[in-house]
Order: structure tokens, then C-alpha cells, then sequence
């Protein structure tokens, strides 16, 4: 069993990174491989609580649960979060808020690091 | 005992996205990361400028006055002050005309090191040595 860090700074609404990010860990976790995600800049937006699904927008509310529950490490920025007004108590159940060095500890352990950069 | 190295390499311009503001401060994060490793594990972050990212490596940068935000200057004088190794492409440096002076260094701040003006050759070196690229 091998360890993937996956680091995502894409939104979710207006690009499919985070959709791909997403994807990815739900194959590998599903393969019995770690997998801890990392969400920074505008990739804290995955997290919020209550998202609504409209066709027009990708929607990942109970793709996040599932793979939460299948024991992927999710972990969103603490500032880039609270900078957008997403606080601990708007935050999905279950995801991890931290500041930046949990990423690098994440990838000190991990045999593959995949990091996905902003739009 | 453990060190690993992570390569920050920041690709894009200054302010038009928060990449590489969130580059430099994700490598900057490599001082405190030891609350999470076991004793004597360490993480070795370094910062590498290329393509259009050189345009983030001048000095006196207005952000504060124009964006109220701290600027990438201040961010790349905090990661030398943190001895954090910033390597700035030579090439790219003179393909937007820029002399290397144009490059901050934090001696006013009493930093240790000094930014690297270096080929992309010597960029390609370090991105090999590395354990985990990230591209910003």
C-alpha cells in the first residue's frame, strides 16, 4: 500500500481540477491506497457545508462524504479558508482545517505527491 | 533521521493569480513543519523562478499602496530571512530585460542568503535533486 498526497488550489466552480483531484483519490483510495488531499487558495471551496447541485456546476457534496467516510485525509488551509469567510463551523464534518506545514508533513510521508496549481 | 527536499517552481506572474503568493508561503511553512515529524525528520523547501515567474522577483513593489496586501517582495525577502534557497532563472530574467539587480535580497533584514540568479540549467539541476516537485 502506497501513500498519495494530492494538493489542489483550484475551485470548485469554474474549473475541473478539483473535479479531477477528486476523482483521482476515489480511484487510488478505492485501489486500498492512502490518500490525503490538501486544499488551498480557492480549493477550500470543496469544503463548505450545504452546497447546493445545479447541472450547470460540478458538485462533489457526497463524493467528499464517501470518500471522508472511506478514510481519505481531507485537509483545507485555515487562512485561505477563513479569508474567504468559510469558517470552522460552515466546514463540511469530518475535513481537517490546518495551516500550510500539514501539506509538507503530508508529503514527507507520501511516495507520490500530486499538486495541482490555481487558476 | 529523514530530509526531505520539495521544489516550489512559481511559472506565473505576480498578483494575476495568488499561485505564487501561495508558493512562497507554502515554502515558507517548511520552518514549522517539524510538530508533525518524528525527531529529526526534517522537510528542505527551495524556491525556483522561471518563465513569467521571474516577474515576481523585483524589488519595492507597491501592493500595499495598491492592493492593500503584502507584497511578493516582502514574502521573498521573509523567505530568505527563513533561509529558504530562492533561485531565479537567468534567461527568463533577460528575456523580460531585467537586470538581476532588480532582484530582492533581505540583508536589511539580516538574512544569511542571498537570492540565486542561475541558468535553467542549474533550475533543471535542483527540480532533479528533488523529492517532490510542485509547480505554482
Amino acid at each position: 500500500m502506497a501513500k498519495l498526497t494530492i494538493g489542489c488550489l483550484s475551485s470548485l466552480v469554474g474549473s475541473m481540477s478539483l473535479d479531477f483531484a477528486m476523482k483521482l483519490a476515489e480511484a487510488v483510495s478505492k485501489k486500498g491506497h492512502d490518500v490525503d488531499i490538501w486544499l488551498s487558495g480557492n480549493g477550500t471551496s470543496l469544503v463548505k457545508a450545504g452546497q447546493k447541485k445545479f447541472l450547470d456546476y460540478p458538485y462533489h457534496g457526497a463524493r467528499l462524504k464517501n470518500l471522508l467516510d472511506s478514510g481519505v485525509v481531507v485537509t483545507a488551509c485555515e487562512a485561505c479558508s477563513e479569508a474567504r469567510g468559510i469558517h470552522k463551523k460552515d466546514i463540511t464534518e469530518g475535513v481537517n482545517v490546518k495551516a500550510m506545514d500539514w501539506y509538507l508533513a503530508s508529503m514527507f510521508g507520501a511516495d507520490r505527491v500530486l499538486h495541482i496549481g490555481g487558476e | 533521521m529523514a530530509t526531505k527536499s520539495l521544489c516550489f517552481v512559481v511559472q506565473r506572474p505576480p498578483y494575476k493569480s495568488e499561485s505564487s503568493k501561495l508558493a512562497i508561503t507554502h515554502a515558507i511553512s517548511s520552518q514549522t513543519v517539524e510538530v508533525y515529524l518524528e525527531d529529526d525528520d526534517s522537510v528542505e523547501a527551495k524556491l525556483a523562478f522561471v518563465g513569467d515567474g521571474v516577474l515576481n522577483c523585483t524589488k519595492d513593489q507597491k501592493s500595499k499602496e495598491h492592493y492593500a496586501i503584502v507584497s511578493i517582495t516582502e514574502h521573498l525577502k521573509n523567505a530568505l530571512l527563513s533561509d529558504i534557497r530562492v533561485l531565479v532563472c537567468k534567461e527568463d530574467l533577460e528575456k523580460f530585460g531585467l537586470s538581476p539587480d532588480i532582484v530582492p535580497d533581505a540583508e536589511d533584514m539580516g538574512a544569511d542568503i542571498n537570492p540565486e540568479i542561475v541558468s535553467f540549467e542549474e533550475i533543471l539541476e535542483e527540480m532533479e535533486s528533488a523529492d517532490h516537485l510542485l509547480f505554482f
